[in-house]
């Protein structure tokens, strides 16, 4: 019986692949049954059910939510949980792709929103992360102050270094530099643009959420080369979530 | 018969150290007693389904259109994009581009000359990012026959705003309907306050900007 599922499932993968060139996937389903909804929420009704030994063809995917068809054409959404143990006719559970835990160790590239507050005004800041080993990552940043009397455009990059990337909640340590365009509010008299650089260091935490999905809270103390004849020596406080590929 | 003999023995002090072994040998069989070979072997193979071949839906983008009341300057009306990134089923994030232009205020048209800001100054441009909370999910009946899928959500987030000479740092929450018409399209309506702090007119003050607008997103 199982022989004959295996050899079922095996031609229908490849009959799957071959056919669905769109990526879609043929599976026979496994749990006594399994409920499609209209769509991919839990909120979303259940308006059909297929039964165990059924075929159903996976077409997409939209956050934990499977869009399927069935051997008679009946389009709808399954949580992932419900195709987890369907997915495998051994009974073994398969392991569907999903930043977890082990892929947060793993991760690559991350991109963070986040503001705050830098030396008083208020901030905002983009950043797009690349991790060079699990402790090094390379950050590029773009923050924009937006004071009572100036705002300003501040461009950089600056290397992070986590000593324990293991840990749920981990702290990070930043070195940094770049320079910044300090744009007078028009309701000054004569303003005047200013380019300065600046280099910063800091201070964080990184936690991860779920999913591909982490909070980021952050310390930096800047100082800004100034050509008068005393430095800048902002401090700056941001909060923000980060999503990682 | 001596010879015999001799021949026996020589042949036990050869083989004998050998012989035990090949005896054992020959007792132990393959087989444990009981287990005949199977008509088919059972071929379980692991089988794992490559999920990530699949295609991935989680971003949603699009136009809008709407109305923005722009404190103190009239309502106008706005233009942007959207773009939604569904981290889960019930949470996004979204980030918003728009553009208007402030009217008049009405002291400047009662007035007749008085001008408070350059033509340039009134060009209002926002962007920001929210994160977005979906509410009761669910259908929406349109007339007796057909249903569609539809969900409330609120949005709060933060951003900047270019207006009156100066980038405002802004605030800014809504609430917002998406109305799923298929599988890759939806129709939001929206309605969002910016909050932001100007002095454009001397004193420091916190303006409240209501929008409207609808948009029409594509899932990829």
């Amino acid at each position: 019986m199982q022989f004959r599922l295996v050899l079922i499932l095996c031609g229908c993968l490849v009959s799957g692949q071959v056919v669905g060139a769109l990526g879609e996937i043929a599976v026979e389903i496994a749990d006594p049954y399994i409920e499609l909804h209209t769509g991919p929420g839990r909120g979303y009704p259940v308006f059909y059910v297929v039964e165990r030994g059924e075929q159903i063809t996976l077409l997409k995917r939209r956050t934990d939510w499977f869009q399927v068809r069935t051997a008679r054409g009946k389009e709808g959404w399954v949580y992932r949980d419900q195709l987890a143990r369907t997915l495998n006719p051994d009974g073994s559970v398969v392991a569907i792709r999903d930043p977890s835990w082990e892929d947060f160790e793993a991760r690559r590239w991350e991109m963070s929103f986040s503001g705050g507050e830098f030396d008083g005004a208020n901030v905002i800041a983009l950043t797009a992360g690349y991790a060079l080993s699990e402790n090094l990552s390379l950050e590029l940043n773009y923050s924009k102050v937006l004071g009572r009397f100036s705002s300003l455009d501040m461009t950089g990059i600056s290397i992070l270094h986590q000593p324990f990337p293991e840990w749920r909640v981990s702290p990070f340590f930043t070195l940094g530099t770049g320079s910044l365009k300090i744009k007078p509010a028009a309701t000054l008299v004569q303003p005047q643009d200013r380019d300065e650089d600046y280099s910063n260091v800091g201070i964080g935490i990184k936690t991860h959420l779920s999913r591909r999905f982490l909070m980021r809270i952050e310390y930096k103390s800047y100082v800004v080369f100034t050509n008068r004849n005393e430095n800048e020596e902002p401090k700056e406080w941001k909060i923000g979530f980060a999503f990682f590929f | 018969m001596e010879n015999r003999l001799r021949l026996f023995l020589l042949s036990a002090a050869l083989f004998g150290p050998i012989a035990p072994p090949g005896v054992v040998l020959a007792q132990s069989p393959t087989q444990l007693p009981g287990e005949e070979e199977p008509l088919f072997q059972p071929q379980v193979e692991r089988r794992t389904v490559d999920i990530s071949a699949l295609d991935t839906e989680n971003f949603e983008i699009g136009p809008f259109l709407g109305f923005l009341s722009i404190e103190d300057f009239g309502v106008n009306s706005v233009a942007g994009a959207r773009l939604s990134y569904h981290i889960t089923e019930d949470f996004f994030v979204d980030a918003s581009l728009g553009v208007s232009k402030a009217d008049k205020t009405s002291y400047e048209l009662l007035s007749g000359a008085a001008q408070l800001l350059t033509d340039a100054q009134r060009d209002y441009t926002y962007y920001n990012v929210s994160l977005g909370y979906n509410l009761f999910a669910g259908e929406s009946f349109f007339g007796a026959r057909r249903a569609f899928n539809s969900a409330l959500y609120l949005l709060g987030g933060i951003g900047s705003t270019e207006f009156g000479g100066g980038d405002r740092f802004t605030a800014s929450v809504g609430l917002g309907y998406r109305f799923i018409a298929t599988d890759w399209l939806a129709i939001h309506v929206m309605m969002r306050d910016h909050i932001f702090q100007h002095d454009l007119f001397g004193v420091d003050k916190t303006s409240h900007n209501f929008e409207v607008q609808s948009a029409i997103m594509f899932f990829f």
